[in-house]
């Protein structure tokens, strides 16, 4: 079956218009590339946008409070008025900060988080590069991100951003390890790393999506979620920022626009690991046709399908920061070490034996004929 | 030329030039008025007191060490979850002798209370 990327088809519709006017073949191929991660790097930045809204939103209706509600329609417009603020804001890097890596750890933060997002698949085929290490590349990418906090954390030479950045090491690298492993249920079942051949593999209808796949997947699921709010250091594992012990943590030295790259990279994470939830355990935006064969009204309704799983499972992380309290450090790490990860283990042992028991199939779930 | 590995390189590039982009241009607006008590490390209002790159708990080692450990036996699942269900039974029970193996430096880890937090 051929399969095209995006920029393939954007290549293919432009090539020889654009050869005809000369313009060189090297430059075409980068500029079609470009288009694709151009256009999901903003919607990554309009999704942190709109998460900075609903979180405050969320927030306030959860506290009965009013919330945001002067900037815009329903103060919808108020991250634009954040943004701007935090634009004129002064630069401030202290006497005693790392320059250069006070300056470089933003950019690492940032970079490694919208890195993630080329591999998930939106629906249909608008996916930016069906890389066939595709959950390999996420799980790399979003490790990179103890290297931004701890070189921010180091850098800033503070002790609650030492803190900080030395507890968020800590988190991500213990929650990586279940993270890891409850991916690798799904491809058990599938034998692919491609998100795209994932999501195509599941269907329209629950009982076809990968977490009603066996009982051990339903399991992993929950594993995998809860591992991906201790990745993202969102409550209740947010020691790395605690505000109420280490003031703001890693990020307590930064100010203005190098402050907000650091808060566009925690919200985009949240809708790409949300994203990604959905494509490998809830069916992404599979309607039970083929993504590249159908036409375009087709392949938006599975942007859309993909985006009403996704939103939810965004806002189900916000509601949980404003319902629990913060653990403790030892017992962040007990949940990680002591059940977590054996948990994890379980599931992969089990789920590999109902795959051999039950010949690939799953509860509802077909095995495609070869 | 493997052209599906381009985005990579584009989306960092992109990532960075955002970056860059934003803050070159809020030279132009935003103020620059240093002084002393401003730079100083911020330390909720107090005069910073002592090293700042003190020790840490050493148990932030000790959950680097075990990472370590458990990641690297991960990256080993990666290559056997993919082939798993053209190998079968055979892969299956290589995987479960390995996993034992680790099982007992788990619990030995466990037993020496390196989950513990004091």
């Amino acid at each position: 079956m051929e399969q095209y990327s995006a920029a393939e088809k954007i290549y293919e519709l432009f090539s020889e218009k654009a050869l005809a006017l000369g313009i060189p073949e090297p430059v075409l191929v980068i500029a079609a590339y470009a288009i694709p991660c151009l256009v999901v790097i903003n919607l990554i930045q309009g999704a942190a946008g709109m998460l900075t809204y609903a979180e405050r939103k969320i927030s306030a209706d959860i506290q009965n409070r009013i919330g945001a509600n002067r900037v815009g329609p329903f103060g919808l417009i108020q991250f634009l008025a954040d943004g701007v603020k935090l634009f004129l804001k002064e630069d401030i890097i202290p006497d005693a900060a790392d320059r250069k890596l006070f300056k470089l750890a933003p950019y690492i933060v940032l970079s490694s988080t919208v890195l993630a997002a080329i591999v998930v698949p939106f629906g249909g085929s608008f996916i930016v590069a069906d890389l066939n290490i595709g959950l390999i590349f996420i799980i790399v990418v979003s490790s990179l991100l103890v290297v931004g906090f701890l070189m921010s954390g180091w850098a800033s030479n503070n002790k609650w951003a030492l803190l900080g950045g030395i507890r968020s090491a800590a988190q991500i690298i213990s929650y990586e390890i279940p993270t890891a492993l409850s991916l690798l249920c799904i491809v058990l079942i599938t034998g692919t790393f491609s998100l795209q051949e994932t999501v195509m593999s599941q269907g329209l209808w629950p009982w076809q999506w990968f977490i009603f796949h066996n009982p051990f997947s339903f399991v992993a699921f929950f594993i995998f979620f809860v591992s991906a709010l201790a990745e993202m250091n969102r409550t209740p594992f947010d020691f790395p920022e605690a505000e109420s012990e280490l003031v703001s943590g890693y990020n307590v030295e930064y100010s203005g626009m190098r402050f907000s790259i650091f808060f566009i990279a925690e919200y985009g994470s949240i809708f790409i690991i949300s994203g990604l939830a959905a494509a490998v355990f809830l069916g992404g935006g599979n309607i039970g046709l083929d993504p590249y064969e159908s036409p375009l009204h087709m392949q938006l309704l599975m942007v859309g399908v993909f985006f009403a799983k996704t939103v939810p499972l965004c806002l189900v992380i916000i509601w949980v920061r404003w319902s629990m309290p913060r653990l403790r450090i030892d017992q962040m790490l007990t949940m990680c070490w002591k059940y977590f990860i054996p948990i994890a283990f379980a599931c992969l042992v089990a789920t590999a034996i109902w795959l051999l028991v039950f010949n690939g199939n799953g509860i509802f779930w077909r095995m495609p004929a070869p | 030329m493997p052209t599906e590995y381009l985005p990579i390189v584009i989306f960092m590039l992109v990532a960075t030039a955002f970056g860059l982009g934003s803050l070159m241009v809020g030279i132009i607006f935003r103020p620059h008025r240093p002084y002393a008590e401003k730079l100083i490390p911020y330390e909720s209002g107090n005069i910073p007191v002592g090293e700042t790159r003190s020790r840490f708990h050493i148990h932030f080692y000790i959950i680097a060490m075990l990472f370590l450990v458990f990641d690297v036996e991960a990256v080993f699942m990666y290559p056997w979850a993919v082939v798993f269900d053209k190998i079968g039974l055979y892969a299956y029970i290589e995987m479960i002798l390995f996993i034992l193996i680790l099982t007992v430096g788990y619990i030995y880890a466990w037993k020496k209370d390196a989950f513990k937090w004091d």
